[in-house]
């Protein structure tokens, strides 16, 4: 296709805003007529940048990255670690750093902008960062591991968003704002205050009406902020979060017009001075303004993609609202927030103790909405912008306190602001594309990708349009596993045969059967093969050992935080050696015997269980393992004992029944050796005690687990677990992992770890007695499993081959050797023996 | 029971009708009846056959062969009992692939099936029917069947 080609596009800056266009004139250039080449000076691909803080509290660079797959091809290529130098525009082409030469027939720069340092003598000092891109945050990283305090300068959006990170990192943190109160652009006097003390109540230092005058080098690296007004303050490093200005120097140089305070001046088609050449983003000005926001920018890229290709879209003023939801405080500002226009009128709902501030403006006739501020409960955010410029329905106080009634919402409102999507598009999404759950709204439309916040719209949408999700467990259930959790736990049903009589219908599946089990199980219900529960359990449950592929099973004995005595590694070893076991080194820091027959099994466990081992619960989605490193007992960067805590929580959580397999992992410093963040819960030592993360998985999708609290002493950090696990198991939906749970809490509730953090911290649901005296009675109940087989006959009697020749081994299991170990022999690949469904089968 | 016997004899007549041992099933106890619990499966070697024997909730027995399809290993007695609507069902406990306990037929999946057995309770004990050395029959992606010996 691409070489049918005869347009060469241009595009340099590979940052949000560049990726969008380029993916704009793909999705216009159905005929492939334009061959792309986009050049990025970032050593990586796009990534979202308004995302760019949960990079230090665990999402990974691949996370961030918004390049789709598939969206750079043979016709469409990405250079990254390429700056351009110079655009040569009689000769339509540009230069890179590294000499690489490219003709254009249209160019677009999205070279965004850069982080403004004011000029303070000390500036350029080392331990001076700013706070723009993924390298920016490694090396804020790195100094914060040593620096104790520090400052962040600029006490706006971005100056917030950068003392939130400072203190994820551990770092005492103090804002110094030039303005009279924080967010100056944003909130007006009274959402100022509402904030200021909020973040100080967080443990922050806040100065306002501030101006540093100068940055001067202590010993030892440290660094002595001294201020025009105020005493001076000693800090480990400085983060300058002052605003931005646009990356224009390219287009100077190529002698483009640009305006008088920067930025490339384009026309409202995005086209600059020279009719070949457009500018999108931060870089741009667009009616004498630019835009620090990526909605705009994103609005841009369209434009300027539908010009590209012949169209002829238009750029108008775009919607600056901003939501901000960071050290738990919610801010937000949409449209005219102070009140600018002449006469307008200002409806203020101010409650200091609950620490909420609301303002709306309106025209002063009462009739139409011109914006509003936000500070402490920002939940009306996304339902309140979209009634800007709108006629007042309601009487204005009402607005503030209920929101407007989603109904009134027309088509043409804007719910993700982000995403330029309209209510329409939602409603047709909903309606004609069959979109039922916010996950699929997300997918079809875009809307609620990027911030989130319109989120709570959507659900609002589609609650409205009569879309219910199914929660129904199965065929069998229409209740889903938290619903059916409640209801056993409530009723003090104990049986399946009860619950699926009195809440179900049917005689269950492989789906309700193993959760109703895992119900049961976390309730302490007895041992999983009691009585009528042992019909319930998955075949890895039912034998206490993993099912493989040729129908043998292995068996994972419990290694508390992978510590192993030589006396005990030799025991596995002889009971691999005389069983003729495959043995292999697992990624939880386990040994894995693998080839034993059902038949096997009660005399393998024997002989582990007598030299003091039990079951590893490696075949249940229960809890695993608890990985550790050696910590501070040998390794010389240790800074607690990391080993000792994570045997104590593995040991005290093990044989807890879940939705999930949950795996858990204690490193002794931030260099993380036990890999901590991959986990549903991390433990990472800090100085001074222990920092929690949450929600963190391998698999398929992984995720790093996120910062839920930090610097925990031993006794209060095991409380937030026992809590954070006892709510997952009863709240979570069947196979749901910690983090798509965490996930979904973000969804209903907008700040999912904030809401967790209401829950287990500050018992906002009073529930957390009953999370903690259910923990306590898990384990004051644990027996191990495989010993209690080993103690019941008729239990034993399951574990044979054959019901009627006991002493027969299963004749299809065959083995073949491989670097000196057993493995499964090939199946031949046989027809499939079948009989036809009119072959009538005898009943009693 | 007799008359059961003959209803049998005269389908595996009408499907192989020129199989000589058509004749020679047998009835074969597995094991007591009150060793299979409501909801559970065992298996039973039978004449170097593996057989997946199953009860359900409601007292009725089933017998499958034991061989997953879809996996070649033979752990279908070790699978869920449930229902479908109204058919009583097992879940290959491989992959999840459903199975008709009366028929054998695969839900999920209705070309692909596996041999159906009889099996009935008698003085106490559970009984198997094995065709003796009938060739299973195969069924083409058509859902036929057609007569093809499987070594």
């Amino acid at each position: 296709m691409s070489q049918d080609a005869t347009h060469r596009l241009v595009v340099v800056g590979n940052g949000m805003v560049g990726q969008r266009l380029v993916e704009a004139v793909r999705e216009r250039d159905v005929d492939r007529r334009w061959r792309i080449t986009v050049l990025g000076e970032e050593p990586r691909p796009a990534y979202d940048r308004v995302a760019l803080t949960s990079y230090l509290t665990g999402t990974s660079e691949e996370e961030l990255c918004v390049v789709p797959d598939g969206c750079y091809d043979d016709g469409c290529v990405l250079h990254v670690g390429e700056a351009v130098a110079s655009i040569d525009r009689h000769a339509k082409t540009v230069t890179t750093a590294a000499g690489r030469v490219v003709g254009y027939d249209a160019l677009v720069l999205a070279t965004g902008s850069s982080p403004f340092v004011p000029p303070v003598p000390g500036a350029d000092l080392d331990g001076c960062f700013v706070y723009r891109t993924i390298d920016d945050l490694d090396a804020i990283r790195e100094r914060a591991g040593v620096a104790g305090t520090g400052v962040v300068i600029g006490g706006g959006l971005l100056g917030l968003e950068a003392a939130n990170a400072l203190r994820s990192l551990g770092v005492d943190t103090h804002v110094v704002e030039f303005a009279p109160r924080l967010m100056p652009a944003q909130v007006d006097q009274g959402g100022g205050e509402m904030l200021r003390r909020k973040v100080e109540d967080l443990g922050l230092s806040v100065h306002t009406g501030t101006a540093t005058e100068r940055i001067e080098q202590l010993d030892g690296g440290r660094l002595r902020l001294v201020f025009a007004d105020a005493d001076p303050i000693e800090v480990g490093m400085v983060v300058f979060s002052a605003g931005i200005r646009p990356r224009d120097q390219l287009a100077r140089d190529a002698g483009l017009d640009v305006g008088e305070r920067g930025g490339i001046v384009v026309d409202d088609g995005c086209r600059t001075s020279d009719p070949a050449i457009w500018a999108v983003g931060e870089c741009a000005l667009a009616g004498g303004k630019i835009y620090g926001l990526v909605a705009p920018g994103y609005e841009m890229a369209e434009v300027a993609a539908d010009r590209v290709v012949g169209g002829a879209a238009v750029f108008t003023e775009c919607d600056t609202s901003a939501k901000l939801k960071l050290l738990g405080v919610d801010v937000a500002s949409f449209g005219d927030a102070h009140g600018a226009a002449a006469g307008a009128l200002e409806v203020v709902y101010a409650d200091p103790v609950g620490g909420v501030y609301k303002k709306l403006v309106v025209t002063d006739d009462a009739s139409t909405v011109l914006g509003g501020v936000l500070v402490g409960d920002a939940s009306l955010y996304a339902a309140l912008r979209t009634m800007v410029g709108r006629p007042l329905q309601d009487a204005p106080e009402q607005l503030l306190m209920a929101g407007p009634a989603a109904s009134g919402l027309d088509d043409t409102a804007q719910v993700c602001s982000c995403q330029n999507v309209s209510a329409g598009a939602i409603r047709s999404a909903i309606g004609d594309e069959g979109c039922c759950d916010v996950a699929s709204v997300k997918a079809c439309t875009k809307a609620g990708t990027v911030c989130g916040s319109c989120v709570p719209l959507i659900k609002t949408l589609l609650a409205q349009s009569g879309v219910e999700a199914s929660t129904a467990l199965c065929e069998h259930f229409d209740l889903s596993r938290a619903e059916l959790f409640d209801v056993i736990r409530a009723t003090g049903i104990r049986t399946f045969s009860e619950i699926i009589t009195r809440h179900g219908r049917g005689r269950g599946c492989d789906i309700c059967k193993p959760a109703v089990a895992s119900i049961l199980a976390s309730l302490g219900s007895g041992h999983i093969l009691d009585g009528e529960q042992a019909a319930l359990q998955d075949t890895n449950d039912r034998f206490l050992a993993n099912i493989q592929r040729n129908g043998t099973y292995s068996v994972v004995p419990r290694v508390p935080g992978g510590e192993l005595t030589p006396e005990k590694l030799i025991v596995i070893g002889e009971v691999a050696r005389d069983f003729g076991l495959y043995t292999k080194i697992t990624g939880g820091q386990r040994i894995d015997m693998f080839g034993a027959r059902v038949d096997q099994l009660p005399a393998i466990w024997r002989r582990l269980v007598d030299a003091g081992f039990e079951s590893g619960h490696a075949y249940g989605k229960a809890l695993r393992t608890v990985k550790s490193c050696v910590g501070s007992t040998w390794c010389r960067f240790g800074v607690q004992d990391s080993t000792s805590l994570a045997i104590m929580l593995e040991l005290r959580y093990r044989g807890l029944r879940s939705p999930h397999k949950i795996k858990a992992g204690v490193s002794g410093c931030a260099r993380e050796c036990a890999e901590a963040r991959g986990k549903d819960f991390g433990v990472i030592a800090s100085e001074t005690g222990w920092n929690l993360y949450l929600g963190g998985n391998g698999g398929f999708t992984p995720r790093h687990a996120e910062l839920f609290a930090s610097d925990l002493g031993s006794d209060e950090l095991v409380r937030l677990i026992d809590r954070f696990l006892m709510f997952y198991i009863r709240t979570a939906d069947r196979l749901q992992r910690t983090s798509a749970w965490l996930e979904a809490l973000n969804d209903e509730h907008g700040d999912g770890l904030g809401y967790l953090r209401r829950v287990i911290v500050d018992d906002e649901l009073g529930i957390c007695g009953d999370l903690d005296a259910a923990m306590y009675a898990h384990v004051d109940t644990y027996a191990d499993e495989w010993a209690a087989v080993l103690e019941d006959e008729e239990k034993l009697s399951r574990f044979v081959s054959f019901v009627n020749a006991p002493d027969v081994p299963d004749p299809s299991i065959q083995f073949v050797t491989e670097r000196d170990q057993i493995r499964p022999a090939d199946q031949p690949a046989d027809p499939v023996p079948i009989a036809g469904p009119t072959l009538e089968v005898m009943r009693r | 029971m007799t008359t059961d016997l003959e209803a049998l004899h005269s389908v595996l007549h009408n499907v192989a009708p020129n199989a000589p041992s058509a004749g020679h099933n047998q009835w074969h106890a597995v094991c007591e009846d009150e060793r299979l619990a409501p909801e559970r499966g065992v298996a039973a070697l039978v004449d170097g056959q593996q057989i997946a024997v199953f009860r359900t909730y409601g007292g009725d027995v089933y017998a499958l062969s034991n061989r997953d399809p879809f996996s070649g290993a033979y752990v279908l007695s070790r699978g869920i009992i449930g229902t479908r609507g109204d058919i009583p069902t097992v879940a290959s406990p491989m992959h999840k692939e459903v199975f008709d306990l009366r028929t054998g037929e695969c839900l999920d999946n209705p070309v692909i099936g596996v041999q159906a057995f009889g099996a009935r309770v008698r003085e106490g004990r559970i009984e198997v029917l094995v065709p003796g050395t009938t060739p299973p029959r195969q069924v083409d992606a058509t859902g036929r069947g057609s007569d093809v010996a499987v070594s």
